[in-house]
């Protein structure tokens, strides 16, 4: 199992009572990257003096100026394209895509673009952004403001792919996140963003500040991209999770007394394989859960990994529980979410095997 | 037919419309013919002030600025006033690239590489503005720009092993020939997807602001990928923080087989983009080396002055094929050419010097001379470094390296099996390298 401690914080609970929701970590993980580094900018739509539609840039404006925090046009385009350019002269911007959905009109800046240039110029230039965007489902946002793209970006050379699935770790990769030379698509799961969730939304919310996982140290600390997280241990299911759907499969597990070995990727690319051949040899079975659509999802991926490296190791096939294979629909919202009843019966099939 | 919402019958009497299909003036096998074209007299174009608002450059953005005249004499406010000296400079840099143009061209029919693309005719665009630039400008250029690395002084030997994909390719042979980048000369990496370069040299320019540095960015985009959005974003950028930046559009009339009409040019000019914007625009004879370097001069001292970006559109025709990959008397007609009414950029510059007493047609010969000599020279150079798919290109190992600044697992195991591949194939070692290599 890959270590999940940070590179310079020894311990995780260093303050134990400085407790921050999703939110609160990545603003303080912008603020503290900034503070240290006089080249990272922030900019995007509505980012600057009004701090952004979720808050995660409150204040930065204030406190470093507007050439360091603006607004920006609404032209992801322009947004991806300007810090490129950027990156270029030597600056190390972190746009904010206001939602993930919108993220399209950038593609051809980040994938011909952000992702090549170290490669198409042999080294001479390069892409060191990071494009925060705010991803995922159960919000009531419609299909325009709830999507998973994510396996868009990883079948990209040249990207790499960072989730977090709360507060602690959220500001700890995204510091690794802006340090990092090469193009970073850091998805923000905007269900969690105030408190994580069960899965079960007929049930009252839960605040962050209740759960460990908020306890957020001040100052700089970083958590290495690729190194996956346990967030429990057991010997009879791998689950391999990300983002929102880490809390699901952990409330699921819990309610059907699962003993499973949960994974929290954290990065997708580069994917920590070693905690998951090591994991799954163990458990001989792995259940893949993300909320995006199924067919050519980051899961197929997974999927395909887990069989060609562990196939002898396997005691059952494989399983993937997903989102459908449709827009995100609106009304039809928690029909279309992988919940604790698609996710329980993969669950069964697998243990049953 | 498409259907009609039930009860819209109430339409039938009101005209049909038609879809307009833009169709270039003449095919292959036309008689051409230019009188259409409004060019004004050299030297009749208003100078502003740099730092003017773009309001009082409308007439600019679709009149043409012109200093060369019918009697190769330099006229008006828009004069660079260049010494003699200065002049042969830029006509030195234009003949070369078109010597370079001429050997790379015939290199690629000899099957030395894979793909090839000249700038004939538009010269002038290129190595002109760019000897108006400050050597550490940044430049995001697009991929007919070569008069800029020639003129930055960038080693022709390096632009042939690039060409040929060769073992001394700086770019380790992953790049379309052509495709140049040299951090050295402040030349961007060349893309080939289109207008890319056009925002992301906004973005340059506005790190330059944000730094309070002194430089600035100048782009090169062709008309017809002026229809990419990448380019209204540029636009966009560039005049929401006036950034100091110059979008060179270089309307060539072509792109591949599709004419300008394609970018809109049957409607307006690609100068007037600007006026929407709030650009400074300026509409040029491309093919006119002093109007070049006197507009990127003045787009330069406005954005350095803080004053704000400068759209130009270089006015020019492409006088070759798109590439080596097509055959323009497959779509055009030949004499457009040889009718162009603002003639060639380098014979326009040569007279210039003559009708000053400064050049004659024996230099002129000499030096097209040791020009073609030099790039030859050079040519015969870089082929020692071997030329496309004779086996010396970079090691294979190096296929997987700057995907990312660490070769992460996956690329690792991928990259052992590329050199499996190539051991499996070559049990001796490569052919012209040895083992190991």
């Amino acid at each position: 199992m890959s270590e999940t401690q940070t590179k310079d914080v020894p311990e995780k609970v260093q303050d134990a009572e400085r407790r921050l929701n999703m939110i609160e970590a990545i603003n303080d993980a912008l603020d503290v990257s900034m503070a240290k580094d006089p080249d990272v900018v922030v900019m995007g739509e509505d980012v600057g003096y009004f701090g952004g539609v979720f808050r995660c840039t409150a204040g930065l404006q204030d406190k470093y100026g507007k050439t360091r925090v603006f607004d920006t046009p609404i032209s992801e385009c322009g947004i991806i394209a300007v810090a490129v350019g950027m990156g270029a002269y030597g600056l190390r911007p972190v746009p904010e895509i206001q939602f993930a959905d919108y993220i399209y009109p950038g593609l051809d800046q980040l994938i011909s673009e952000a992702a090549r240039l170290r490669y198409r110029s042999a080294g001479e230039y390069v892409a060191p952004m990071t494009v925060r965007s705010p991803f995922g489902g159960g919000i009531f946002g419609g299909q325009t403001h709830s999507q998973s793209p994510e396996a868009i970006f990883t079948h990209v050379s040249g990207l790499k792919t960072v989730i977090p699935s709360t507060p602690y770790d959220a500001k700890g990769l995204l510091i690794s996140a802006i340090e990092d030379n090469d193009p970073v698509i850091f998805f923000e799961p905007k269900r969690i963003y105030n408190g994580p969730f069960s899965g079960y939304y007929d049930k009252p919310a839960q605040p962050w500040k209740r759960f460990d996982e908020s306890v957020v140290p001040e100052g700089h600390y970083s958590i290495p991209l690729g190194k996956a997280r346990r967030v429990t241990e057991g010997d009879r299911v791998t689950i391999l999770a990300y983002g929102t759907m880490v809390h699901v499969v952990e409330e699921v597990c819990k309610q059907k007394g699962v003993e499973a070995d949960i994974l929290d990727l954290r990065t997708l690319v580069p994917l920590d394989i070693e905690a998951i051949e090591a994991s799954v040899e163990r458990t001989g079975r792995c259940l893949i859960v993300h909320e995006a659509t199924r067919t050519s999802g980051f899961g197929a991926e997974l999927s395909a990994l887990v069989t060609e490296r562990c196939f002898y190791h396997l005691e059952a096939p494989v399983e993937r529980v997903t989102g459908f294979d449709t827009p995100y629909p609106h009304s039809l919202e928690w029909a279309y979410f992988p919940g604790p009843i698609r996710i329980g019966e993969a669950l069964d099939k697998i243990l049953a095997e | 037919m498409a259907d009609r919402p039930s009860g819209a019958g109430q339409g039938d009497n009101r005209p049909k419309l038609s879809l307009h299909v833009p169709e270039p003036k003449f095919r292959p096998g036309d008689a051409v013919d230019f009188s259409h074209l409004q060019v004004p007299e050299a030297g009749t174009a208003i100078r502003p002030d740099e730092t003017c608002d773009p309001k009082e450059m409308h007439e600019l953005a679709y009149g043409l600025v012109r200093v060369l005249g019918e009697d190769n004499k330099a006229h008006g406010a828009w004069d660079p006033k260049l010494d003699p000296e200065t002049l042969r400079k830029m006509l030195g840099h234009m003949a070369m690239t078109r010597a370079f143009d001429e050997r790379m061209f015939r290199g690629q029919r000899q099957g030395k590489t894979s793909f090839y693309m000249k700038c004939t005719g538009e010269e002038a665009t290129s190595v002109s503005a760019s000897m108006a630039l400050a050597a550490d400008d940044m430049v995001f250029p697009s991929y007919r720009q070569q008069g800029i690395l020639i003129q930055r002084g960038y080693p022709m030997i390096e632009m042939i092993n690039q060409i040929y994909s060769n073992k001394g390719d700086k770019l380790k042979g992953r790049q379309l020939p052509i495709m140049y980048s040299s951090r050295e000369h402040s030349f961007f990496t060349i893309s080939g997807n289109l207008a890319t370069q056009t925002p992301q040299a906004v973005g340059w320019a506005m790190a330059s602001a944000i730094k309070g540095d002194s430089r600035i960015a100048a782009t090169w985009v062709g008309e017809g990928s002026t229809a990419e959005g990448d380019f209204h974003s540029a636009c966009t950028f560039a005049t929401v923080y006036n950034a100091p930046v110059i979008l060179n559009v270089i309307n060539n009339q072509w792109a591949i087989s599709s004419f300008s009409g394609f970018a809109g040019a049957e409607r307006t000019t690609f100068a007037a983009r600007a006026l929407g914007y709030g650009l400074a625009g300026l509409r040029v004879d491309g093919n006119d080396a002093l109007a070049c370097y006197a507009a990127e001069q003045w787009a330069a001292n406005r954005a350095r002055a803080n004053a704000g970006p400068t759209l130009i559109e270089f006015f020019t025709y492409r006088a070759e094929g798109h590439s080596t990959s097509d055959d323009p008397t497959g779509y055009r007609s030949a004499q457009e050419r040889t009718e162009w009414p603002l003639g060639d950029p380098v014979t326009r510059l040569k007279d210039h010097l003559i009708a000053l007493g400064e050049w004659d047609e024996e230099r002129q010969e000499k030096m097209d001379l040791e020009a073609a000599e030099h790039v030859k020279k050079t040519t015969k150079e870089a082929e020692a470094n071997g030329i496309l798919g004779h086996g010396l290109h970079h090691p294979f190992r190096t296929m997987f390296e700057d995907v990312f600044e660490e070769l992460p697992w996956h690329l690792k195991e991928q990259a052992a099996q590329a050199i499996h591949e190539r051991e499996t194939k070559f049990p001796e070692g490569l052919p012209n390298r040895g083992k190991g290599a």
